[in-house]
């Protein structure tokens, strides 16, 4: 049984008359790659902000790696990593620098050099922050969040603003973080990215969590249809699929037609179906769900902003 | 976390020093316009430009003094108001770092800096006017210090207050700037209305002038004592309102 890293019960939080959260609970356990997802102003940032100790929160207890982030801040300082949303460091501080300054305030260090390598940033050591590329940025941000080898890492919107390859290099760093035993715990608001990278989320919206769970049981629990969209010149092809038990609706545009059904086997008793009835199709693709249908779903609007 | 103190107060001159602008503001502004004014109304004797003696209207050295705290408040008023707005602040906050030494590394900036400048002050006025700079440099350093100490508490409130970078520079210029006009300096402090006189009490620039100019006259410390305290007051009251009422983001 994985230990529990952070426990939170019942989270609320107000900003004079805005209501930041209102009842937020979740438990993290070691090893995993926890995603806060929702809207921008659902809350994310605040919930992590108070299991950091950097706001105390209205209502409600929290223990992070057993600690209370109010009472025990200082240890929990040495223990957990963060990087913050949309944060900069001093224009002209150079990379060296600043890896160096923040290895000079932990007890215990990495290899900051092996870091830096690792990180992708060794060629870059003595530029100034602010010549360095979105992406780089980031990367400096998680070797900050990273030097004293912490137990939790908190990271909030790390990919928000980056082109898609500097956004996938971030996902193989996250997972690294994890496969080297670490906990993270992150906010987005990217669908995509909580999927791919997250062994669990919580979906967080107006400040409640409404659902929580591993993406992939997500999608099973709120969104078990299944598609078949395929193409077939054959004029009787929608009727004769009329005989599939599994089947629930069909659509059809001219030569079109959409399968509906329900469960992971539908797709093999539709492609079974066909070719037992040896069916002419031409175009054959599946549509399964996402966890951005699960959201919208359960919240009845998407992700924008 | 001495250590931590060192490094980021090396880091933050480091910094600073990479922006030519900045440094040049700062540190040269006030040194050049003491030699310009110096030139041409003497610092504190006679010039005879045309065989007419004029005496200056008000001690060059002194005015290039306190400018030289000014700036290095405004400086200081910008810094924190574009580390706040870039989270920067905000990072250093979540570090081990304590708050009193984030704050306190750009205050020993500030104060080393405007020792750096008032050296090159001296230097340039033992060349350019031999035989009129006779005053005790370490005092005058000392004073100068506390003054600008002082003063810089006063920033930390402007600072705690401006709502972004983009008002810091006017905000303290409008807080700045009529301090300076009431500070004696140009208009004795006799000659002022008497509800303008106890206004022009109550800030620090007032009683900077005063101990700089006892400093500059020889009456020494002992005189000023007065000064001395109020400065001191005026730090201690300014420090304990900033820890209450400042933002780190």
């Amino acid at each position: 049984m994985p230990r529990t890293v952070i426990a939170a019960a019942h989270l609320a939080k107000r900003y004079r008359s805005t209501v930041a959260i209102d009842d937020v609970s979740l438990e993290v356990v070691e090893g995993e790659i926890f995603g806060l997802i929702g809207p921008n102003g659902a809350g994310k940032t605040t919930t992590m902000e108070c299991l950091q100790g950097h706001r105390r929160q209205d209502a409600g207890t929290i223990s992070v790696l057993g600690l209370d982030p109010q009472r025990d801040t200082a240890a929990l300082r040495q223990r957990i990593g963060v990087q913050h949303q949309e944060a900069h460091l001093q224009k002209r501080i150079k990379v060296w620098e600043a890896v160096d300054l923040w290895s000079s305030l932990y007890a215990r260090v990495v290899d900051t050099e092996a870091l830096l390598v690792r990180l992708g940033l060794e060629a870059k050591r003595n530029a100034w922050f602010m010549t360095l590329s979105g992406g780089q940025k980031q990367r400096l941000f998680i070797a900050l969040a990273l030097i004293h080898e912490p137990e939790l890492v908190f990271l909030d919107e790390l990919t928000t603003g980056l082109d898609p390859q500097a956004r996938r290099t971030i996902w193989d760093l996250i997972t690294g973080i994890r496969d080297r035993g670490a906990t993270v715990f992150l906010t987005t608001h990217l669908m995509e990215e909580a999927e791919r990278l997250c062994d669990r989320v919580a979906i967080i919206e107006h400040g409640r969590v409404i659902e929580m769970g591993a993406p992939q049981e997500l999608v099973r629990k709120h969104c078990p249809e299944r598609r078949v969209v395929f193409t077939s010149n054959d004029e009787r092809a929608a009727e004769r699929f009329a005989s599939l038990a599994v089947l629930r609706s069909v659509s059809s545009t001219g030569l079109v037609h959409t399968l509906r059904g329900e469960g992971d086997d539908f797709v093999t008793h539709v492609i079974n179906f066909i070719a037992h009835e040896q069916l002419h199709v031409t175009g054959f693709r599946t549509e399964i769900p996402t966890l951005e249908d699960v959201f919208l779903k359960l919240t009845g609007r998407g992700i924008r902003d | 976390m001495l250590r931590g103190f060192w490094k980021l107060t090396w880091v933050e001159i480091k910094v600073f020093v990479r922006e030519p602008m900045g440094v040049a503001g700062s540190l040269l502004i006030p040194v050049v316009l003491f030699v310009l004014m110096g030139r041409t109304i003497g610092i504190n004797r006679p010039v005879v430009p045309d065989g007419i003696a004029r005496t200056p209207p008000f001690n060059v050295a002194i005015l290039a003094a306190v400018l030289i705290a000014i700036g290095a408040v405004q400086s200081l008023v910008a810094i924190i108001a574009i580390y706040r707005e870039g989270g920067i602040l905000k990072r250093l906050r979540a570090t081990p770092l304590s708050p009193v030494t984030i704050l306190g590394a750009h205050v020993a900036v500030k104060l080393a800096f405007t020792v750096v400048s008032l050296l090159l002050m001296i230097l340039a006025g033992r060349r350019l006017f031999p035989g009129v700079l006779q005053v005790n440099v370490f005092s005058f350093a000392a004073a100068l210090v506390l003054s600008t100490l002082s003063i810089l508490s006063l920033g930390f409130v402007i600072a705690s207050v401006v709502p972004t970078a983009r008002f810091a520079q006017p905000v303290s210029a409008v807080v700045l700037y009529p301090m300076l006009a009431l500070s004696g300096l140009f208009v004795p402090l006799e000659r002022l209305p008497a509800a303008l006189r106890s206004c022009a009490q109550l800030l620090p620039l007032t009683h900077s002038v005063s101990l700089l100019q006892g400093v500059w006259d020889g009456t020494g410390w002992g005189a000023h004592w007065g000064n001395v305290v109020a400065l001191t007051v005026i730090f201690v009251c300014c420090t304990a309102l900033s820890t209450r009422v400042f933002r780190w983001e």
